[in-house]
């Protein structure tokens, strides 16, 4: 009897967001867009005062970063809940937490990957110096999963619900706190020359946390979302 | 063999169906039928899984399906009534990541060919899928029985928006899956033209 690998399924499952992705460029493109539009309308705003920019750069882009991944958890699961698929998903002969890591890595890929690829850049308009700008990436390459991880709890859990997207925030916006804090922080500490490894290292820890919980406890949501 | 034993089912405060026992044998086609509200789709989600009964239990070869989990889901097919394909996609894509997602790497020809085979020719293969009708979206959806090779077909109201030439494609292709050993339980408001020998009616009332 056919069954795909885990390895398969998993594959199927990225493939086919991915996929998706290509198809709705301008989806993808304006998470980007808003990263990039709102990093770079705050130089403007606060004025060029190289310290002021320097202070406030790791807050700016780290809410930047937040509030782009808030932004595209509508989509996650509406859609395939919406036409089918999601139900076709829970009937993959695999361990849907399993499943829902696939989906949430397009998630991050889409939508927290460009940002991370883009920070340096972003960066280097609020003065950041070359070893800031490094624990900003690295920040952000550890942090943007961990939102999309946590956020995909929040978007199963309203599931199908009116009004789903306010939900959304309020549920996972206190959950993103630590990360927002530890991300900023790791930035912040450098810019003062105090080491940032102690929040590279939360942040490290809330990812690891984030990837053993948050798949189960979104297959859980899911399930029930479709009972 | 596949049985259902005193299964009851309900949504919110009201009782769907209660205390139903049949038994769908290797070869022979369950059709629940019933007036629209009275859990034919609640009554096949429970068949997949993907609901959870009241009470009573479900049986695959003997074993309840929740002790069985993915190894229960690996026999079966679910078409719903939602199609399960994704728009933006061209038929054969949503045919090649659902194989894949069944366990079934199908070649493209294999895909191209159970397309076919519901009716839809080359020409739509390329379309996205949003450009096409109900009934061909139905199509690309029903296609997957062509792919698969489960033994356990789950199916609701699949003869929904197909015209009449579709319509025979599906019952020819049924009639084939069960004279293999197949079982299938479908939800319908139609008659289906099989040999009564291996049909038998489950009626559900409001």
């Amino acid at each position: 009897m056919s069954q795909p690998s885990l390895s398969e399924a998993l594959r199927g499952v990225v493939r086919r967001d991915l996929l998706l992705a290509m198809r709705h460029r301008s989806d993808v493109a304006m998470s980007v867009f808003f990263v990039v539009i709102v990093a770079s309308l705050f130089p403007l705003g606060v004025g060029p005062e190289p310290a002021v920019l320097r202070m406030i750069a790791s807050g700016v882009l780290w809410v930047t970063a937040l509030l782009a991944c808030l932004l595209s958890l509508g989509r996650l699961f509406t859609a395939d809940y919406l036409d089918g698929v999601l139900e076709q998903t829970l009937l993959i002969p695999q361990p849907l937490a399993v499943l829902v890591v696939g989906k949430v890595f397009s998630h991050w890929v889409i939508s927290g990957l460009p940002v991370v690829l883009l920070s340096p850049l972003l960066g280097l308009q609020f003065g950041l110096s070359g070893e800031s700008l490094g624990v900003l990436t690295l920040s952000l390459l550890l942090g943007t999963p961990t939102l999309s991880m946590i956020g995909a709890i929040g978007a199963a859990l309203t599931l199908g619900l009116r009004g789903s997207g306010l939900l959304v925030a309020l549920l996972v916006l206190p959950l993103f706190i630590p990360v927002l804090i530890f991300g900023a922080g790791a930035v912040t500490n450098s810019l003062a020359g105090i080491g940032s490894e102690a929040n590279l290292s939360l942040l490290g820890a809330c990812f690891l946390f984030s990837f053993a919980f948050a798949p189960w406890a979104t297959a859980v949501a899911l399930r029930i979302a479709l009972e | 063999m596949f049985q259902t034993v005193a299964l009851s089912g309900s949504r919110g405060e009201r009782l769907l169906f209660s205390d139903i026992s049949v038994t769908v044998k290797p070869g022979s086609l369950l059709a629940v039928v019933g007036e629209n509200g009275s859990g034919k789709t609640s009554f096949l989600r429970m068949l997949c899984g993907l609901l959870s009964p009241d009470k009573g239990t479900i049986l695959w070869q003997g074993k309840d399906i929740r002790q069985l989990k993915e190894l229960y889901s690996a026999q079966l097919t679910y078409i719903g009534h939602l199609n399960g394909i994704k728009d933006e996609l061209t038929p054969v894509e949503n045919l090649t990541v659902s194989a894949c997602l069944a366990g079934d790497e199908s070649a493209r020809e294999v895909v191209q060919k159970a397309l076919e085979a519901v009716g839809l020719g080359r020409p739509v293969h390329r379309l996205p899928t949003r450009v096409l009708s109900q009934g061909q979206k139905r199509r690309v959806a029903l296609a997957r029985l062509w792919l698969s090779t489960r033994p356990l077909w789950l199916l609701d109201e699949p003869f929904a928006s197909l015209d009449v030439t579709a319509t025979s494609y599906l019952t020819r292709h049924l009639q084939s899956h069960l004279s293999h050993g197949g079982m299938v339980v479908v939800a319908t408001h139609q008659e289906i033209d099989l040999p009564s020998d291996c049909v038998q009616h489950l009626r559900l009332t409001r």
